[in-house]
C-alpha cells in the first residue's frame, strides 16, 4: 500500500472518529432546538430543520435559571479574584525567592492539589454548617478557593519563572526599587499567565458539582450545575421534556465552551510540562 | 535564578507573600482534614448531630470497615472501574494522538476541534445529554444499535443492572477524559524528532517496531503521568455516578466509593464511618500521587 493511500485512509478514519466524538455535543444542541412533538417520536431527528427557540424560553420561564446564574456569577467572581491574588503572591514567593520552608510549602501545595473533594466533603459540610454559612456565597467560595489555588500557584509559578530576573535587575541598576522593577517590568509580562489562571479558576468554580451539592442545600442558593440537575429531576416527574432539558444544558455549557477554547493550550502544558520536558 | 537582595532584605518578604495562600488552604482543606481524621476515631452518628458529645472509639470505625463485606465490594468495584476506565482512556487517547501525527493537516484540525468540544462540556451538561442518548425509549443509542441486523435493543434499559450501569459510566468518563490524554500525548509525540524516525525507517524498522522501539520509550514520561492522573480521577468519580443514579436507581448495588461516602454522610448521618472511608480514599490517592508529585518537584528544582 502506498504511503499516500495510507495517509488518506487514516485521515478519513480521523474524521469519522471526530464525528463520533463530537456527536453528544451536537446532539445536545440539536435536541435543544427541536420542538417537543418531534422529540416525542420514537425515531430520532438528526437535523433541527424545523428548529425553534421555544425550549430555551421554557427552560428559563420560571426565573430560577436567572437566580442560579446570579449565584454562579457571584461565586465564580469571588473565586477568580481571590485565587488570582493569592496565587500570584505565592507564585512570586516561590519563583523569586529561596527561603526556609519553601520546599515544604511547595510539597504541601502539590499534595493539596491532588486531594479529592470526594474525600473531604463531609468534613467541609460540617465545618461550613457549624459557622452557619451553608447556602452562602462565602462558605462555598472558601472551599473552592482552597481547592483551586494550588494548581493556580503552580501554573503562575511557571509564568513568573519564565520572566528572567535579569530584566528586573537591569531596571534596578537603572534606579528603580525592587518593587518598582517588578511592577513595571515583570508584571506586564505576566498578563497572559494571569488570564490563563483566571480562566482556569472560572472553569473550576463554574462547573463544580460535588461540593456545591453538599454546601448549597436550598433551592434558592443553587449554582447552575445544581439548577440543571434540579431542572432534569423536575422534568422527570412528568414525562421528561428533553427539548427543554437540552436547552437548559446548552445554556450552562456555552460560556464554558467559549472560555475553554481560550485557555486549553496552557492547561495541558501546565499539567504535563515536567513530563514533556523530560 | 538569582535573587540579589535576599540576604539584605531578610526572609520576611516571601513569607508574607505566602501567608494568604496558606491561610485559605488551612481553612478550606487543613481544618476539615484534621476534623476528619479526629472524627474517624469517634462514634459520630445521629445523636452527635444534635449536640451530644462524640465518644472516642479509637479504631472501631476502621475495624467495622475492614470487616464490612459491602464496603469491600464497593472498593473492589471502584478499583475495577478505575483500572478499566483509566487504561481504556490511555489506550484510546494514545491511539488518537498517533493518528493525529499521521494524517493530513485538515483531518488533524477536525479531530482536534471535535476533541476540544467534548473536553469543554461541563460535567453536568455532559451527563444530561448522555442520559438522553442512552434513554430507554427514545434514546439515539438504542435506536442506532437496533438498526444493526440481529440486534434487538428496543427499550433496553442500560441503567437497570450494575454492570451495564457501570459500562455507561465508563463510556462517559472515557469520552470526557480522552481529549486530555490525546492532547498531552500528542504534545509528547511532537518532540520525537523526524530525523530519528527517518533513520529508523531507513534501517528497515516497520511501523510497529518504530512504535515500540522509539516512540514509546520517548513518550513514556507523558504516558505515565497521564495514566496516573486518570487513575486518581477515576477512583474518585462522583458526579457521573450520582447523576446516573438520579436517572436510574439509587440502590447500593450502583455505588462506587464517592457515592458510598456521600450516602454514609447524608442518609445514614454516620460521620464517623464516612470519615474513615474518606481517609481510605485520601490515603490511596496520596499514595498514587506521590510519583506525580515527585516528578513535579524535580521540575521545580530544575
Amino acid at each position: 500500500m502506498s504511503s499516500r493511500l495510507t495517509r488518506g485512509l487514516l485521515s478519513a478514519l480521523a474524521i469519522v472518529i471526530a464525528l463520533v466524538w463530537v456527536f453528544p455535543v451536537y446532539w445536545m444542541v440539536n435536541s435543544a432546538f427541536l420542538p417537543t412533538a418531534i422529540l416525542q417520536s420514537f425515531i430520532p431527528t438528526f437535523f433541527p430543520v424545523k428548529g425553534t427557540f421555544s425550549n430555551f424560553a421554557g427552560a428559563v420561564a420560571d426565573g430560577s435559571f436567572f437566580s442560579a446564574l446570579g449565584m454562579s456569577v457571584a461565586v465564580t467572581l469571588t473565586v477568580v479574584v481571590f485565587c488570582i491574588v493569592f496565587a500570584f503572591l505565592a507564585a512570586v514567593a516561590i519563583s523569586r525567592f529561596r527561603f526556609r520552608g519553601r520546599r515544604s510549602f511547595v510539597i504541601a501545595v502539590l499534595v493539596v492539589q491532588m486531594l479529592p473533594a470526594e474525600g473531604l466533603f463531609i468534613a467541609q459540610y460540617k465545618m461550613v454548617s457549624s459557622v452557619h454559612l451553608l447556602d452562602s456565597v462565602i462558605g462555598v467560595s472558601v472551599i473552592y478557593i482552597a481547592a483551586v489555588v494550588p494548581f493556580t500557584i503552580w501554573m503562575l509559578r511557571g509564568f513568573v519563572a519564565g520572566v528572567p530576573a535579569d530584566l528586573e535587575e537591569a531596571a534596578m541598576v537603572d534606579g528603580l526599587s525592587r518593587f518598582g522593577a517588578f511592577m513595571r517590568i515583570t508584571f506586564p509580562l505576566l498578563a497572559p499567565g494571569l488570564v490563563a489562571s483566571g480562566v482556569y479558576a472560572f472553569l473550576q468554580a463554574w462547573n463544580e458539582f460535588t461540593v456545591a451539592l453538599v454546601l448549597l442545600p436550598s433551592e434558592s442558593a443553587q449554582t447552575l450545575p445544581l439548577w440543571l440537575r434540579g431542572f432534569v429531576q423536575a422534568s422527570a416527574t412528568r414525562e421528561t421534556d428533553w427539548g427543554q432539558v437540552m436547552a437548559a444544558s446548552t445554556l450552562v455549557a456555552v460560556p464554558v465552551i467559549i472560555f475553554f477554547l481560550i485557555v486549553q493550550g496552557r492547561l495541558t502544558s501546565g499539567l504535563v510540562s515536567g513530563a514533556v520536558k523530560g | 535564578m538569582s535573587t540579589v537582595s535576599n540576604a539584605r532584605r531578610g526572609i520576611r518578604v516571601p513569607l508574607l507573600l505566602i501567608v494568604p495562600a496558606i491561610a485559605i488552604l488551612v481553612l478550606g482543606m487543613g481544618y476539615p482534614m484534621v476534623w476528619q481524621v479526629v472524627t474517624s476515631f469517634q462514634e459520630y452518628g445521629l445523636p452527635q448531630q444534635f449536640g451530644k458529645p462524640a465518644p472516642f472509639v479509637f479504631l472501631d470505625n476502621y475495624i467495622t470497615l475492614a470487616t464490612d463485606s459491602q464496603l469491600w465490594l464497593v472498593v473492589a468495584k471502584s478499583l475495577a472501574f478505575c483500572l478499566v476506565t483509566a487504561f481504556l482512556t490511555l489506550g484510546i487517547g494514545t491511539a488518537l494522538a498517533l493518528l493525529m501525527s499521521s494524517v493530513t493537516k485538515t483531518a488533524r484540525l477536525v479531530l482536534q476541534v471535535a476533541l476540544l468540544l467534548a473536553w469543554s462540556m461541563p460535567v453536568v451538561s455532559a451527563m444530561t445529554v448522555w442520559i438522553w442518548l442512552f434513554d430507554r425509549r427514545r434514546g439515539a443509542i438504542n435506536y442506532l444499535l437496533d438498526m444493526i441486523p440481529g440486534v434487538n435493543m428496543n427499550r433496553f434499559d442500560w441503567l437497570s443492572t450494575p454492570l451495564t450501569f457501570l459500562l455507561v459510566a465508563s463510556i462517559i468518563v472515557v469520552w470526557m477524559s480522552v481529549p486530555f490524554v490525546a492532547f498531552s500525548v500528542y504534545a509528547g509525540l511532537t518532540q520525537v524528532s523526524d530525523e530519528v524516525m527517518e533513520a529508523a525507517q531507513l534501517d528497515g524498522a516497520n511501523g510497529w517496531q518504530r512504535f515500540w522501539g522509539i516512540i514509546l520509550p520517548m513518550i513514556r514520561p507523558v504516558i505515565s503521568i497521564v495514566l496516573l492522573l486518570q487513575l486518581i480521577w477515576d477512583l474518585r468519580v462522583f458526579t457521573q455516578i450520582k447523576l446516573l443514579q438520579d436517572a436510574g436507581s439509587k440502590s447500593g448495588e450502583f455505588d462506587l466509593l464517592g457515592t458510598y461516602i456521600y450516602k454514609l454522610g447524608t442518609s445514614a448521618q454516620d460521620f464517623g464511618m464516612a470519615s474513615a472511608v474518606s481517609i481510605l480514599v485520601l490515603g490511596i490517592t496520596v499514595a498514587l500521587s506521590w510519583f506525580y508529585i515527585r516528578s513535579l518537584l524535580k521540575e521545580d528544582e530544575a
